[in-house]
C-alpha cells in the first residue's frame, strides 16, 4: 500500500513539474507564452528546404536529425513583417496532437511559472486578431500572450479560400 | 465476459490465425469441389480448422462466429466419423463457403472494432438440415461414451515453486452455467485463463475441456469444478466468479490454509512433483518443436522499423564516405575499406528488403475463390491458370493489389468472356480461360491478367467517352491503346458499362487508383474476339530507389533514375515557345513540352536561359516531358520518406513524391513524375 502511495505521489509530481509552466520567446516587441508541455526540444536555426505550393508561413522542411519536421515562421504566422533570421533566431520544436512542427521565433526568453489567477481572458475587440491567443500571462509588470498551439497550427479556412482562388 | 482480458494484442492475433485458418479451409474446399470428391484429409483438416475458429472465437467472445463454426464442424464431424458415401459436393461446399463468408464478414466487423452483431441462425439451421439429411441416409450411428476424467493444471511452472513462500487461501469452486447457452467447455476455458492471472495453482475437472467436446456434456450436468489457489481472500473471488457471462449457479467454498489441495482433490490427481516432471516433459516436448521450427512470423511494425533503420543507414553511409572533410585528400585505406562498407551496407539493405518480400501465391490463390463464385452465379465456365505465383513482391505493395485483381477478374469474367454457347458458335472452347500471370522485369513486377473472351469494343468505348465528354484528342488521331486506356478514366464506368451488363459499382478507375498509390501503372490490350490483357507494373518496392540530383537555385530535387531518358544542354535555336507560352524543344525531329522546374515550385534561380542549364527528358506512362534544371548533381540512391503528416494535412502537393535526405544532411524533395507530367497536359 505503502508502495503504491509512493508512485502515486510521484505520478503526481511529474504533473506538477509541467503544470502552470510556460516557455516565453519574443516575436517582434511582443512576448509569448506557450505550455511547456507541448515543447520537445530548442535548437538554432538550421538551413530550411522550401517546399512549394504552401502557405508563405510555412518555411518548409528541417532535418532534425533523421527526422523530418516542417516549420512555421510565427512571425509570418502573424502577418508580421518577415525578418532576416540571425543567431538569435530559434526553432522551438512542439509536439501537438502526434504532430511534430518547428516554431521559428526571434528568440527564446525562459521557462517561467504563471499560475492559472494570473491569467485573464484575451479582452474582445476585434475577432481575428486574438484568436492564437488563449489568455494574457501577468508577470510583474509585464504581460505574457499564451498561445493556442491547436489554433497556431490549424488552418484557417479563409486563407484556402483566398489561396485556390488566386490560382485559378 | 469482462472486456479486460481482451486486448488489442489478442486481438490481432486472434485475426491473423483465423484469417491464415479460413485461407487454409478455402484451398482445401476448393481443391476438393475440384476432384469432386471430399478426401478424408480434407474433411480432418476443415474439421480441424473449424474446431480451431469455434475454440478461439468462443474464448474470444464472438459467439454468433464461434457458433457458425460449430455446426459446420459437427457435420463435418459426422462425415468424419460415419465416412457417407454419397456427398453432394457442390452443396457440401456451398454451405462451407457460405460459412466462411460469415465469418469473414464478422471478422471484418472484428478487426474495424465494430460491433458484431451478424446473425447465424438461417445458416446454422441451413446446415442441420443438411446434416439431418445425410443421417438418415446413414442410419446408423453410434455413440461413444463420454468419459470422466480429472485434470491436473499449472498455471506456470515458476510460480508453483514459489506457491510455497506466500500466504495463500484455497477454494473449491463449482460452476453451473445456463442451459441453452452452448459451449460450456470453452467458457470454462475462459475461466480458467482469466484465473490463471490470480491465481497459481489451478486443477479443474472435466479435463480437456477444449480438446475433448463431450465434456460439455459433463460440465452441463455435473457442473464445471475447479481448485485453485490464490492470494486474494473469499469476496473477492466471488466476484470474480460471478463476473462469468451465462453463471447459472456458483458454489465457491474456501478450504483450510494447510490442507493441500491434492488431498480434497483425493487420489486421482497425482502430487505436485508428477505435475513439475510432467511439464518437464512437455517443456522437453516443446523445445524439440521449437527447434524443427524454421519460420517465425514478426509484425510488420518491427520489419518497417528495420526497413527505416537501413534507410538511416545508408544515408550515414554517404555522410562518412562523401563528406567534405575529404574532399582533395588522397586516402586509399579509407577508399579501400569505405567500398568494404558499402559492399556490406548494399548486401544488407538487399537482405532487408528481402525479408519483406512476400511471394504473391497467397494473393492469387484468393482469386480461384472468385473465379468460382462469378462462373457459377453467371452461368459461364471458367478456369484460372496461375503462372508465376511465386513472384515476390513488397508485403505493402500485396495489400495494394488484392483488391485491384479481384475486380479485374470479375470485369474479365463479367464483361470479357462470352456465354458458353456463343463461345461455341464462334468455334472457341467452351470453357474460357483466365490467366494470372506475374513476372520480373528490370526493378518491376508485372502482373497480367489475360482473358480469352471477346475482347473490347474500340466502337462503344469511344461512344461512351463522347457521351461523358473524355476525349481530350480527336478520335481519328488516337491510337488503339489509347482508346482501350479510356476505360481506366474516372466516371467512365460508374453509370453504365459497356456490355450492358451490371457493373459492381467498382470501376476500372479504381483500380487505377489503388495501384498508382504504390508507385505503378495500369496498361490494356486487346484483340477483337481473342481476348483482352491488362498489364499492371508494379515496383519492387517503395522505400529506397535509385535517384539523379539536380538543383535549382538553392534547392536540391531528386528525379527516380528509372523515369529518366536522356539529360541534354540544348542549342539556342532547337527550343521555341508555343502560343500559349508553352515552352517546346525540338529533339531528332519530335517536340516535347519543357517545364521550368523554378517557375513550377516558384524558386529563384540565375540559370534562366535554357542554354545555361541542364534538360532532363523524363518519361512515365508514354509521356514525355523535360524539365528545366540548373545542374546535374549526381547519381544515388536515396531512401523515400514521406512529407510531414502536417504538411500532408494542408494540401497535397502535385509533383512531389515525399523527400529524402542527402549525405551531407540536407533535404532533397522527390519529383512525382507522372504529377508533373499529368499536370503540364491537362
Amino acid at each position: 500500500m505503502a508502495e503504491l502511495m509512493s508512485s502515486e505521489f510521484l505520478l503526481d509530481t511529474e504533473e506538477d513539474t509541467q503544470k502552470d509552466k510556460f516557455l516565453t520567446f519574443s516575436v517582434g516587441n511582443e512576448a509569448y507564452g506557450i505550455e511547456i508541455k507541448y515543447v520537445t526540444e530548442i535548437i538554432g536555426i538550421q538551413p530550411v528546404t522550401e517546399v512549394p505550393e504552401l502557405p508563405n508561413y510555412i518555411r518548409g522542411i528541417i532535418n532534425l536529425r533523421g527526422k523530418i519536421i516542417p516549420v512555421m515562421d510565427v512571425r509570418l504566422r502573424f502577418k508580421k513583417e518577415f525578418l532576416e533570421y540571425n543567431d538569435r533566431t530559434c526553432v522551438i520544436v512542439v509536439d501537438i496532437n502526434d504532430l511534430s512542427v518547428g516554431l521559428i521565433v526571434d528568440s527564446v526568453a525562459e521557462v517561467m511559472s504563471i499560475p492559472e489567477t494570473e491569467i485573464v481572458e484575451p479582452p474582445q475587440v476585434s475577432k481575428s486578431s486574438n484568436k492564437f491567443i488563449k489568455g494574457i500571462g501577468k508577470v510583474g509588470n509585464e504581460v505574457k500572450l499564451l498561445l493556442d498551439c491547436n489554433k497556431l497550427l490549424s488552418e484557417d479556412e479563409f486563407n484556402v479560400i483566398n489561396d485556390l482562388g488566386q490560382e485559378k | 465476459m469482462s472486456e479486460s482480458f481482451i486486448d488489442e494484442s489478442m486481438i490481432e492475433m486472434y485475426l491473423f490465425e483465423m484469417l491464415q485458418g479460413i485461407e487454409q479451409l478455402e484451398t482445401a474446399v476448393l481443391s476438393s469441389e475440384k476432384s469432386s470428391e471430399f478426401s478424408l484429409d480434407a474433411i480432418n483438416e476443415i474439421f480441424r480448422i473449424m474446431h480451431t475458429i469455434k475454440g478461439a472465437s468462443a474464448m474470444m467472445s464472438f459467439t454468433s462466429i464461434a457458433s457458425c463454426a460449430h455446426y459446420i464442424e459437427d457435420l463435418f464431424y459426422f462425415l468424419r466419423e460415419q465416412k457417407p458415401l454419397r456427398i453432394e459436393c457442390s452443396i457440401l461446399s456451398d454451405l462451407v463457403f457460405e460459412g466462411v463468408d460469415f465469418i469473414k464478414v464478422e471478422l471484418q466487423k472484428v478487426k474495424n472494432g465494430d460491433e458484431i452483431d451478424g446473425e447465424a441462425s438461417s445458416l446454422i439451421k441451413k446446415i442441420e438440415e443438411y446434416l439431418a439429411r445425410l443421417k438418415q441416409q446413414n442410419a446408423a450411428t453410434d455413440d461413444t461414451d463420454p468419459s470422466f476424467v480429472q485434470q491436473s493444471y499449472v498455471a506456470d511452472e515458476t510460480k508453483a515453486q514459489n506457491m510455497s513462500a506466500c500466504e495463500n487461501y484455497s477454494y473449491k469452486a463449482t460452476i453451473y452455467f445456463q442451459e441453452g447457452c452452448e459451449m460450456e467447455n470453452v467458457r470454462a476455458y475462459a475461466i480458467i485463463h482469466k484465473l490463471k492471472e490470480i491465481a497459481d495453482e489451478i486443477y479443474f475437472s472435466p479435463e480437456d475441456i477444449i480438446e475433448d467436446d463431450d465434456t460439455v456434456m459433463i460440465i452441463r450436468e455435473h457442473g464445471f469444478q475447479l481448485y485453485c489457489k490464490t492470494e486474494k481472500d473469499y469476496e473477492e473471488m466471488q466476484i470474480f466468479f460471478n463476473q462469468t457471462v451465462f453463471l447459472r449457479e456458483l458454489e465457491l467454498i474456501q478450504l483450510e490454509d494447510d490442507q493441500p489441495i491434492t488431498h480434497s482433490i483425493g487420489d486421482q490427481v497425482p502430487a505436485i512433483e508428477n505435475i513439475v516432471t510432467a511439464v518437464e516433459a512437455v517443456k522437453k516436448v516443446a523445445t524439440n518443436t521449437v527447434t524443427n521450427q524454421s519460420i517465425i512470423s514478426v509484425s510488420v511494425n518491427k520489419l518497417d522499423q528495420l526497413m527505416d533503420l537501413m534507410g538511416e543507414m545508408v544515408i550515414s553511409e554517404a555522410m562518412v564516405t562523401q563528406n567534405p572533410d575529404l574532399k582533395g585528400l588522397a586516402l586509399d585505406n579509407f577508399q579501400k575499406a569505405a567500398r568494404q562498407l558499402h559492399k556490406i551496407t548494399s548486401e544488407l539493405q538487399d537482405t532487408v528488403m528481402s525479408i519483406r518480400m512476400v511471394p504473391l501465391s497467397t494473393t492469387f490463390h484468393k482469386m480461384h475463390r472468385v473465379v468460382r463464385d462469378m462462373s457459377k452465379k453467371l452461368e459461364k465456365d471458367v478456369e484460372l491458370q496461375l503462372i508465376g505465383e511465386t513472384t515476390e513482391v513488397d508485403k505493402n505493395i500485396i495489400e495494394h493489389i488484392s483488391d485491384p485483381l479481384m475486380h479485374l477478374i470479375r470485369n474479365a469474367i463479367d464483361h470479357g468472356i462470352e456465354s458458353a454457347t456463343e463461345r461455341i458458335s464462334l468455334g472457341k472452347k467452351a470453357i474460357s480461360t483466365i490467366t494470372l500471370e506475374a513476372k520480373n522485369a528490370g526493378s518491376d513486377v508485372v502482373v497480367l491478367v489475360r482473358d480469352d473472351g471477346k475482347g473490347l469494343n474500340k466502337e462503344k468505348i469511344l461512344s461512351k467517352a463522347r457521351e461523358n465528354n473524355l476525349l481530350f484528342k480527336p478520335e481519328d488521331e488516337m491510337s488503339d491503346k489509347e482508346i482501350y486506356s479510356l476505360i481506366f478514366l474516372p466516371g467512365f464506368s460508374t453509370k453504365e458499362n459497356i456490355s450492358e451488363f451490371s457493373g459492381r459499382g467498382v470501376g476500372m478507375d479504381v483500380v487505377t487508383k489503388n495501384i498508382e498509390s504504390v508507385g505503378g501503372s495500369v496498361s490494356v490490350d486487346s484483340v477483337a474476339g481473342v481476348g483482352s490483357t491488362v498489364t499492371l507494373k508494379i515496383p519492387l518496392t517503395l522505400a529506397i530507389i535509385d535517384g539523379m540530383n539536380i538543383k535549382v537555385g538553392h534547392s536540391c530535387y531528386t528525379i527516380p533514375t528509372i523515369a529518366i531518358k536522356e539529360s541534354f544542354r540544348p542549342k539556342p535555336d532547337e527550343t521555341f515557345t508555343d502560343l500559349d507560352q508553352q515552352d517546346m524543344i525540338m529533339v531528332r525531329g519530335q517536340c516535347y513540352p519543357i517545364i521550368r522546374l523554378h517557375e513550377r515550385f516558384c524558386v529563384n534561380t540565375d540559370v534562366k536561359d535554357f542554354c545555361q542549364g541542364i534538360l532532363v527528358m523524363v518519361e512515365q506512362d508514354g509521356k514525355i516531358v523535360c524539365l528545366f534544371a540548373d545542374q546535374l548533381l549526381g547519381q544515388h540512391e536515396v531512401v523515400v520518406k514521406p512529407l510531414p503528416n502536417y504538411i500532408r494535412d494542408i494540401r497535397k502537393i502535385v509533383g512531389i513524391a515525399g523527400c529524402t535526405l542527402l549525405g551531407d544532411g540536407s533535404i532533397s524533395l522527390i519529383l512525382d513524375i507522372g504529377g508533373l507530367v499529368g499536370n503540364n497536359i491537362t
